[in-house]
């Protein structure tokens, strides 16, 4: 909360001045008709996106040099709010005087920074972040039809939050890596689900393949069947190697906790992982002392053997243990 | 030339009213409970405004209309208190509220429902009305509340209240009606029918904000929501907004006065600016206007976005309103149009127009103005009225 919050007010309140007047006063708003194309010797690209009953329906009209591959002309049409309107004039104006391989670059985020009045103000508040991804998406299906192939080919991965392009393999990276489990760390991790929030769960605006409660479930279901594995299969090696990161350093901890610190902690004593590396074949666990043991003769001797002596025995006898 | 034509949000304070008001801040400022003559300069005015408030919705002296601080309050306080005396314990398990209520129900009633407690959305029809076959298909003798409200606020139809709180008291299950958009456009009589509790708000007839109630019939005594030095009765605790009381009583007095002019005069001002708008092409009403208070216009001007058709006319001076999902946090359509069922590309394209007895033939003229030209501007954006080559095939439907 706080006193902004509070306090309230319009979207319109935190609208850049560009898209103010660009809504006011659309530049490349307009049509491209056959006739138009012809006479610059270039060929008409109509192409649509969206719809009236969505709340947002754009229609993007080229005109490219077949010899370049160069727009020529660009115009657009558009059913939907304010940023929508000024979202596509925008896109029309990015578009114009690229080849449509450069064009088809272009994302909602270029759109979006290019009608902000300061670089570190966003041009419209999150949950209108929505209408420029209508942009975005009308320039690949225009380069789709311009080339004749499928508008997924130029899409190299899925994206799951359109508003702020964050990819499925980035989420469920970050995801593992970090050990997230609520909506809001992906969030502050990632800025997915910050806008319009249509990815977050079922329901939305935007109707989705996978959602971010979806990666959050498939992770939990992960870890529950790895520690399912750990707790069935103790020390088979070939589960070590196959296991993820995140899931080396939780299986590793917890032979130190049920074996090990006890032992330590008896003589004043502790011990951490700090990292676990794949080095050829093997696998190198970093470990730091703790209290009485950082300085003890035998930590770099009998007391690292038993702790690798162990962790072997339990996980994978491709295992060394390095103290830093 | 500005014009103000968003009167079911809320309307312009009637000078009269701010007069009457004028004194209970500087000059009669005393707590009301309190033992000295600071106090009592102010009991005059509240037994007056009181007095006011009860005559305007004829509500019998042994029944009570407890003062709020909105209709939100009012009507958290009948589901919550419900909630409390009849679901929690067990006695009942369920309720009913149409599905276009004020978020004001509608978010209490689905909080809860998390809570346990079934609920029924009514649905409404092809006009806009709830449609009173499902109150009697799914009321049953675990049902401790029906919430209908008396005119919705989107697009001014008129709920069959009067049956429903038939229905409601042949089952013996308590009936309430939000007549937040009743009072001033419509006649509002408790004792003319079954109701047995009923909210409704200053500030949607000319009275202050910050002043709501609930009338509540003897005998239907709720719980107070609100715990704490037991005023108006113990049922609604916190010190009296005295100037708010009178603000109300004054409003409501001169709410029911003009009431014959907000049915007569302004209806046919709603009539003709109305038809006015209907000669623009592709323009569509859903609500019969016999069916509607006298002051609401929900119009689509197809082709056109909600919050586009807001920007132009803000630019001209002209305050209205849309339940467009761009101009909402969430993005999700007019719920109102969904729930009519209105063509899908329509969804996104209403605009609600609302008069009060302020407004003027003048003001009207130049908002058509406003109108015309807002249209043209942005059907010529468009993509829906935009320039197709002849082997184009449309793919402005495939999204979703």
């Amino acid at each position: 909360m706080g006193i902004d919050s509070l306090i309230g007010g319009t979207i319109w309140d935190e609208y850049s001045n560009k898209v103010t007047n660009l809504m006011n006063n659309p530049q490349n708003m307009g049509e491209i008709t056959e006739e138009d194309a012809e006479k610059m010797n270039a060929k008409l690209i109509v192409a649509d996106f969206g719809a009236e009953s969505c709340g947002d329906a754009v229609r993007l009209y080229w005109a490219v040099d077949p010899k370049t591959d160069t727009i020529l002309e660009s115009k657009f049409k558009s059913f939907g709010c304010g940023t929508a309107i000024a979202s596509s004039d925008t896109m029309a104006e990015l578009c114009r005087g690229k080849t449509v391989d450069e064009a088809v670059k272009i994302t909602n985020i270029d759109v979006e920074f290019a009608m902000r009045d300061h670089a570190d103000t966003p041009a419209v508040p999150p949950q209108k972040m929505h209408c420029s991804v209508m942009a975005y998406d009308v320039i690949k299906k225009a380069a789709a039809q311009y080339k004749g192939v499928d508008i997924n080919s130029f899409e190299q991965e899925v994206i799951v939050c359109e508003c702020a392009r964050i990819s499925l393999s980035t989420l469920q990276e970050v995801i593992r890596i970090n050990d997230l489990t609520t909506v809001e760390q992906i969030t502050d991790y990632t800025k997915a689900g910050a806008f319009c929030k249509s990815c977050i769960r079922t329901g939305g605006h935007e109707i989705k393949d996978v959602y971010l409660v979806d990666l959050l479930d498939e992770y939990e279901k992960e870890k529950l069947s790895s520690k399912a594995s750990l707790g069935n299969a103790g020390a088979i090696t070939g589960d070590f190697a196959t296991m993820t990161i995140v899931q080396r350093i939780k299986a590793v901890d917890k032979v130190v906790d049920e074996n090990i610190r006890q032992m330590l902690v008896m003589d004043g004593g502790d011990m951490e992982i700090l990292d676990i590396k794949e080095n050829g074949e093997n696998f190198d666990i970093y470990i730091r002392y703790l209290g009485s043991c950082s300085g003890c003769a035998s930590s770099s001797t009998g007391t690292l053997f038993a702790i690798e002596n162990i962790l072997k025995e339990k996980l994978s006898d491709k295992i060394r243990v390095l103290p830093l | 030339m500005n014009v103000y034509l968003d009167n079911n949000a809320t309307t312009i304070v009637d000078p009269q009213v701010f007069t009457e008001m004028e004194p209970y801040f500087v000059q009669k400022y005393g707590n009301p409970n309190s033992l000295h003559a600071f106090a009592s300069d102010t009991h005059p005015g509240i037994k007056a405004g009181m007095e006011k408030i009860y005559a305007g919705i004829n509500a019998p002296r042994e029944d009570s209309v407890v003062i709020t601080s909105c209709a939100t309050e009012s009507n958290n306080w009948v589901l919550k208190s419900i909630y409390f005396e009849y679901i929690l314990t067990g006695k009942k398990n369920h309720i009913m509220v149409s599905e276009v209520e004020h978020p004001s129900v509608i978010s209490t009633a689905k909080f809860l429902e998390g809570l346990g407690c079934k609920v029924t959305y009514l649905p409404i029809n092809h006009e806009g009305i709830v449609d009173v076959q499902s109150v009697r298909d799914n009321i049953t003798d675990k049902t401790a509340l029906v919430s209908v409200m008396w005119a919705n606020n989107e697009t001014g139809a008129i709920f069959p209240v009067e049956e429903i709180g038939a229905i409601c008291k042949e089952h013996g299950v308590p009936f309430h009606t939000d007549a937040v958009q009743a009072i001033g456009k419509l006649p509002v009589d408790v004792q003319a029918f079954n109701v047995d509790y009923l909210t409704f708000s200053a500030h949607k007839f000319h009275g202050p904000k910050g002043v709501g109630a609930l009338y509540i019939k003897k005998g239907k005594e709720l719980l107070p929501l609100l715990h704490g030095g037991a005023q108006m009765g113990g049922y609604r605790s916190g010190t009296l907004n005295v100037a708010g009381i009178v603000g109300m009583g004054k409003a409501m007095q001169s709410a029911v006065e003009a009431l014959e002019f907000e049915m007569t005069a302004i209806r046919k001002m709603r009539d003709a600016f109305e038809d006015e708008l209907l000669k623009i092409a592709d323009t569509f009403v859903v609500t019969p206007r016999e069916k509607r208070t006298p002051n609401t216009i929900l119009i689509s001007f197809r082709g056109i976005e909600g919050e586009a058709m807001l920007w132009d006319l803000n630019r001209a001076g002209i305050g209205a309103s849309t339940g467009s999902a761009c101009a909402s946090e969430d993005l999700e359509a007019n719920s109102v149009m969904e729930a009519i069922g209105a063509a899908e590309d329509l969804a996104h394209t209403a605009i609600r127009f609302s008069l009060s007895r302020y407004t003027t033939q003048e003001e009207l003229d130049h908002a058509l103005g406003a109108v015309h030209a807002a249209v043209t501007r942005l059907r010529g954006i468009s993509s829906s009225y935009a320039y197709t080559p002849k082997d184009h095939i449309s793919g402005l439907a495939e999204h979703h």
